[in-house]
């Protein structure tokens, strides 16, 4: 019985630990996804968290030294971004793609990204390549 | 054309049913012919799978403009290799190889196995063409890669397509996916022999005997798949990283890691009849990973940056995973009596507590990996609130796990079985110890800061130098007795026992790849706006900006920057990155330049021109080490290839029970 004891508690010495750091890591890293208007209706205490928010990139996007400046629509809404990270901005990333933003919204109401995701161009479905082109269907 | 591939899918489709049916009614009610036709179905899946893809590369070939998949991911101006990968560019295409490769797996392990495990062969099939009929209701009935354009009733050619995406325009992206669907599709041999054996109740050595190759090859396979797809994402994405914790990443990861503890825990099964249930849980385990990542891709239940285009296929997975698994779980449960361990763990100290350890943290990281990956679907379900977690959670939980097992890496070799005396222990120990430390210290001594890296370093030399003295040991041995040469006694010795030598190799390789991984505690980078004649300096590197030039070709539009590096002082070579517009989708696209050393790589960036073309962003970085992962990759590929080979000593020493290892897998 006395082994079992043994490898229970190591067992449980390294799962705790893991389990410890996972906390740990969630609670740094955990980000939460809103949209636009949710973002607008945010109270002060949202303000602290990591933000994730999605919209399509409008269509003016200004490069100032190593920010860029630009905006994200949702269903009308504007939101404003400044984009400040190390990471460059990844090829996908250009007027009308879809994109996410995290970081967080400023007092000012500017969202200042430190991490921008854009879609990658496999994931759009094709557009009409033709002017009358009727959905594909199958051929049996 | 497409409507011969279309038939020739629907017909695999029901040979499948037919296949799955007629050998499991044909072992049940003992008619073997039932079986054998089973068996020719299977034959028949493959070719007829193969005339549909090869209508599909012909297709893609020759540019049939007619056909939306060909439209879609192809155009005229693509190299032809591209056309060809194409095949598997895309959703509908990528399933129709998914069938493809299962259906050449399953011809290949119904030819091998024709005159053996009679007993196991019916469920075998029934379980692979399971499968099979699931990936064929795929592309016959939801997303079938052989529709048409159609204008009202009339089909139409558009004469050119859209081409494919131009990230995957790159050479690891011809080789990735089928090295990834390899391992993915190879992974369901072993879980379908594992089922076969416990549905027959024949005795677990045969089942683990027969796909021990196929597992080292799948899981080959897998780690070719996910390193290329690292090197991919380093060379093309442009951030300098090999790895992102981005949620296909991890699909890809998760089986990988379940493999590599099936890989260790079923010695524990082979040379000490322990540990049953958890192997048939993690074969079971990797299998539905492999079906899990393959959903992950396609369902769009998490964003990431490559998944595929949203279909409507994430429900069928679900189906299928939720009645796999409960069929699995039900099976395992009923047959617990039948899965008794032969043996007691004896000692903390010994060589099974060290593979229990193993395999309990690589399960506690696949499982962080997990649940990280489906937090946001896990959060919004219990709080309402859509919640991610990003790659500082996975490293922070993975990197310990991987240190620790680097140290077990070590420790394995060294360590007895059943139990360990601390004098041995000692004795086994010593120079190991005194190597990592010694390293350690130098480090700290140079200056390195880095708590992990230290530690890192330090248990690559403890376990380079204990498996170094495991060769030497053994080959002196060999040496003294035969009067043979080092190196030849190092030949012999491999020879004599493949599995542990190439085992051994493996971890080297492992080794090496630590190393580079933990060059990463060391990166440097900077983001810079220059314009032609700057000059800016980056550790020991200066970057002068030469020229700034712009041009065209039929399938994409570039701008290319020269830049003129030195070090020290001393020009070490122009690099000359790239932005790129592919014409046919109108998509960007960078190609960085990279300087690849053994010490450390000069990776630079163009990240942007500003519109009147006279300044240019820059991104420049330097990796050191990196290469060595890639370097550890061939070690690890050729300890793998010797695994593979039969072993000498078979025919040697057979039934030797002295040494444990090289004497008792013997006898299989």
């Amino acid at each position: 019985m006395k082994i079992y004891l043994k490898f229970g508690f190591l067992i449980v010495a390294i799962l705790g630990t893991l389990l410890w750091l996972a906390m740990g890591g969630i609670s740094e890293t955990k980000t939460y996804y809103k949209t636009i208007a949710e973002l607008n209706q945010l109270g002060d205490s949202g303000k602290d968290h990591r933000l994730r928010v999605g919209g399509d990139v409008a269509d003016s996007i200004h490069r100032d030294g190593r920010e860029v400046r630009f905006s994200l629509t949702q269903d009308k809404l504007v939101l404003p971004v400044v984009y400040s990270g190390i990471e460059p901005l990844p090829d996908t990333f250009k007027p009308g793609a879809q994109a996410l933003a995290d970081g967080k919204l400023g007092a000012d109401g500017v969202f200042h990204a430190t991490k921008i995701q854009a879609k990658c161009a496999s994931k759009y479905e094709a557009k009409p390549i033709q002017a009358p082109v009727a959905a594909p269907r199958a051929s049996l | 054309m497409e409507n011969i591939a279309a038939l020739s899918v629907l017909l695999a489709f029901c040979f499948a049913i037919y296949s799955v049916l007629a050998s499991v009614i044909g072992k049940l009610t003992k008619r073997p012919f039932l079986t054998v036709s089973a068996e020719r179905a299977v034959y028949s899946i493959w070719v007829l799978v193969t005339i549909a893809a090869g209508i599909l590369i012909y297709s893609l070939m020759s540019g049939d403009y007619r056909m939306a998949y060909v439209a879609h991911y192809t155009n005229r101006a693509m190299p032809t290799i591209y056309k060809y990968t194409a095949w598997w560019g895309g959703q509908e295409g990528s399933l129709l190889f998914w069938n493809w490769l299962l259906a050449t797996y399953g011809a290949v392990v119904v030819f091998k196995n024709r005159r053996k495990f009679r007993e196991i062969m019916p469920y075998v099939i029934a379980v692979m063409m399971t499968t099979q009929v699931f990936f064929l209701t795929l592309i016959v009935f939801i997303e079938s890669p052989f529709k048409v354009l159609m204008a009202g009733k009339r089909v139409i050619d558009v004469g050119d397509g859209q081409g494919l995406s131009a990230l995957l325009q790159y050479w690891t992206m011809v080789i990735h996916p089928p090295m990834l669907y390899l391992g993915y599709v190879g992974f369901i041999v072993p879980f379908a022999f594992a089922i076969g054996s416990l549905i027959a109740k024949q005795p677990g050595e045969a089942w683990i005997a027969t796909t021990r190759r196929w597992t080292l090859v799948t899981w080959m396979f897998q780690t070719t798949g996910v390193l290329l797809g690292a090197g991919w994402a380093y060379a093309v994405l442009g951030w300098g990283g090999y790895w992102g914790w981005d949620p296909v990443e991890n699909a890809s990861l998760l089986p990988w890691i379940t493999a590599t503890a099936f890989l260790h825990s079923v010695m524990m099964q082979e040379k000490k009849g322990m540990m049953k249930v958890w192997n048939m849980v993690l074969v079971s385990a990797t299998f539905f990973l492999c079906i899990f990542g393959t959903f992950l891709t396609r369902s769009g239940i998490v964003n990431s940056v490559h998944a595929f285009s949203q279909g409507p296929i994430g429900m069928y997975f679900v189906v299928f995973l939720s009645i796999g698994i409960a069929a699995t779980v039900t099976l395992i449960v009923s047959r617990l009596d039948f899965l008794k361990s032969e043996a007691q763990m004896e000692s903390v100290l010994s060589r099974e507590s060290s593979f229990l350890f193993n395999n309990l943290v690589l399960l506690a990281s696949c499982f962080a990996i997990l649940w990280g990956t489906l937090f946001p679907v896990i959060s919004e379900k219990f709080t309402g609130e859509k919640i991610s977690v990003d790659a500082p959670f996975f490293n922070k939980i993975n990197i310990p796990i991987a240190l620790f097992l680097l140290f077990l890496t070590g420790v394995g070799p060294l360590i007895a079985w059943r139990k360990s005396s601390f004098d041995s222990l000692r004795r086994a120990f010593l120079w190991p110890t005194i190597a990592g430390t010694v390293v350690a210290a130098g480090l700290v001594a140079l200056g390195v800061r880095s708590f992990y890296a230290t530690v890192s370093f330090g248990l690559c030399a403890f376990v380079l130098v204990s498996v170094a003295m495991e060769f030497v040991k053994g080959a002196n041995a060999i040496a003294s007795k035969d009067r043979a040469s080092f190196i030849a006694s190092v030949m012999e010795l491999t020879h004599r026992n493949t599995r542990r030598y190439g085992g051994y190799l493996v971890h080297v390789g492992v080794v090496i790849m630590f190393i580079g991984f933990t060059g990463k505690a060391f990166d440097q980078q900077m983001t810079v706006e220059i314009s032609k004649g700057d000059v800016v300096a980056l550790g020991k590197y200066t970057l002068r900006l030469t020229d700034i030039q712009v041009g065209q070709n039929d399938n994409y539009r570039w701008q290319r920057i020269s830049v003129d590096a030195s070090k020290n002082g001393e020009h070490v070579g122009t690099l000359e990155p790239e932005k790129r517009l592919y014409l046919a989708k109108k998509e960007p696209a960078s190609e960085v330049a990279i300087r690849r050393r053994p010490n450390e790589d000069l990776y630079i960036n163009f990240a942007g021109l500003s519109d009147d073309g006279e300044r240019v962003v820059l991104q420049a970085y330097v990796f050191p080490l990196v290469s060595w992962i890639w370097m550890g990759y061939w070690v690890v590929l050729s300890g793998t290839i010797i695994c593979l080979i039969p072993s000498k000593s078979r025919l040697i020493y057979p039934r030797t029970e002295v040494v444990g290892i090289s004497g008792k897998h013997a006898k299989v």
